[in-house]
């Protein structure tokens, strides 16, 4: 006879028993033969519906029956059932959800009308929605994805919604940033989203932070908060949101976008991965283009901001499957949603069994960001030009060549009159074409692909390579304002 | 035996295709098939140290021992927001 293993906080439920031989042929069937057997069980193993509580897992021998079969797992006489409470001490809500809300809370009538809709579900109903309104989550970002994260969770009566960001809001930002309008181009991002939520829902606390989040202020801006979106756009405070929320232990819905694909999940639960479960190791920097470098499409961050947006509520009523220990990928392009399953690793540096990441580090030292000495200003000053010494050097007829190292969709944008496009990643092929003993200079959008364009010429020969600081950009900006920015 | 490749994001642009199918050898693993494919793009392998991989769905890491008919995945890390 098989035999289930009863965590502690459970025992009182089975006459203080560490274990119970019961009958069955399914994890499915031995739990109804346990629950027959010790009653009391009962509600803390299974919901309203009779399905089992979110936070219960359930191993055979070492295996999350969620991997295997869920509740039709077939269970032998000599395999061991051991139940798993997500929440050590036998509290019954699901992980680090907030608190039930204070006695006395109520909804005004104006917020019965409001969110009506939710309360006639049973999902949600009064309860819930009083959940939300007691609840406190925390934004990063105010752009694509905190966009309808902060504008959905608002809009679903989430009472404290706070938002990090330090950004003004760019025309550039417009083609997806919907909590930004026209107007409001050169206002801080912040309150532009403050009049954009508060007209949205009155009822909504706006808690805003206009500082960059850092090492320094992380945990202390986090502590209030019951769950984090991330919705950042940069590797270091990727890593610094994924390290706060698992040391502070707060749920952290993460969301993540490029091009056409989008990445969310839900890590730093207790029982589930965290991001650096999956990616160790940060890319080194340049590797990964950003949205500025790549490009985004407008729509992604809306889909897959409201899929964070979800989590976060999901998280909050303590209902539904999280996108724990799942990773979802979307691709746009041929609207593909796959999952892929993922574990915590014992051997994690911050949520593994011997953590060796206990308190905040450098994030930008950590993603090599920040080179540990600076590099002399004059081999720069060798390797650089600038657009008004370019643009005085070819007025004199001095013998360049401009190479245009940018893709051809950017060049129809804009350009250096007479320069050469060769795209970086036909530089190799291509060089040839190129004379030896003239001057040349790269050139890009913003000056990056460019540098390396120009080691790269460096490396196979060529003498005289500069490199367009800040490239078409600083040229627009200081010779030529009549062609259009992107 | 024969693996399926899938590749995302930045990676999917360098082969210029989502999906490749390959032969292996049998003891094949997923760092293995990493490093051919390297090979044949030369432009994958500065990614080697910052994508996760999965096999049929599941994460799982590179001395991964494939069998016939697996999908490999490989995914690099994005930060767009």
């Amino acid at each position: 006879m098989p035999r289930i293993l009863i965590p502690t906080p459970l025992r009182p439920y089975t006459d203080k028993q560490d274990a119970v031989d019961v009958a069955g042929a399914t994890v499915g069937e031995l739990l109804a033969d346990l629950t027959r057997k010790h009653s009391g069980l009962k509600t803390h193993l299974y919901n309203d519906q009779g399905k089992l509580r979110s936070f219960v897992n359930v191993y055979v021998n070492d295996e999350d029956i969620r991997y295997l079969q869920k509740e039709q797992t077939p269970v032998k006489s000599e395999d061991t059932v051991s139940i798993i409470p997500s929440v050590a001490g036998g509290v019954e809500t699901a992980a680090p959800a907030p608190p039930a809300p204070p006695r006395g809370s109520a909804l005004t009538n104006d917020e019965y009308k409001r969110y009506s809709r939710h309360l006639i579900m049973p999902e949600v109903g009064l309860d819930g929605q009083l959940k939300l309104k007691a609840a406190k989550v925390l934004c990063i970002g105010a752009g694509g994805l905190g966009s309808p994260v902060a504008m959905y969770l608002a809009a679903a009566g989430v009472g404290t919604l706070g938002i990090v960001d330090f950004d003004t809001v760019d025309f550039s930002n417009l083609q997806r940033q919907i909590l930004h309008g026209t107007p409001d181009v050169g206002r801080p991002k912040l309150a532009s989203a403050k009049d954009r939520l508060n007209a949205l829902n009155p009822n909504v606390n706006i808690e805003t932070y206009e500082t960059a989040l850092t090492s320094e202020n992380a945990l202390k801006l986090f502590e209030p908060y019951d769950v984090i979106v991330d919705g950042t756009d940069n590797f270091p405070t990727r890593y610094l949101v994924n390290d706060a929320c698992v040391l502070l232990g707060k749920p952290n819905a993460y969301g993540s976008i490029f091009r056409f694909e989008g990445q969310a999940s839900v890590f730093a639960m207790k029982e589930g991965p965290c991001y650096r479960c999956l990616y160790p190791e940060p890319p080194p920097p340049g590797l990964v283009p950003s949205c500025a470098e790549g490009g985004v499409l407008g729509v992604l961050p809306g889909l897959v901001g409201v899929i964070q947006a979800t989590e976060a509520i999901k998280l909050i009523l303590g209902t539904g499957e999280p996108l724990i220990g799942r990773f979802l990928i979307v691709d746009a392009l041929r609207m593909k949603f796959r999952e892929l399953r993922l574990r915590k690793d014992p051997a994690c540096p911050v949520c593994g069994t011997h953590p060796t990441v206990t308190k905040l580090i450098d994030y930008e030292q950590f993603c090599g960001i920040r080179p540990a000495a600076p590099e002399p200003v004059a081999v720069n000053a060798a390797t650089e030009i600038t657009s008004t010494e370019l643009k005085q050097r070819l007025d004199r007829g001095d013998k360049l060549i401009v190479v245009d190292v940018r893709e051809p969709h950017e060049y129809q944008i804009n350009r250096i009159p007479g320069s050469l496009l060769i795209p970086l990643g036909d530089v190799p092929k291509r060089y040839n074409e190129l004379d030896p003993d003239l001057e040349i200079v790269t050139q890009c959008k913003s000056g990056v692909r460019s540098a390396k364009a120009a080691d790269f010429l460096r490396s196979v020969g060529f003498k005289k390579v500069l490199n367009l600081k800040g490239g078409i950009l600083d040229w627009v900006d200081k010779v030529d304002p009549s062609q259009p920015k992107y | 035996m024969r693996v399926t490749v899938k590749l995302f994001a930045r990676l999917r642009d360098i082969a210029g295709s989502p999906e490749l199918a390959r032969d292996v050898a049998p003891g094949a693993t997923i760092g293995s098939v990493w490093r051919e494919l390297a090979r044949e793009f030369p432009e994958l392998a500065r990614y080697e140290r910052s994508i996760s991989s999965a096999v049929n769905t599941d994460y799982a890491r590179m001395d991964h021992v494939l069998s016939d008919g697996d999908e490999v995945a490989f995914l690099p890390p994005v930060s767009g927001g």
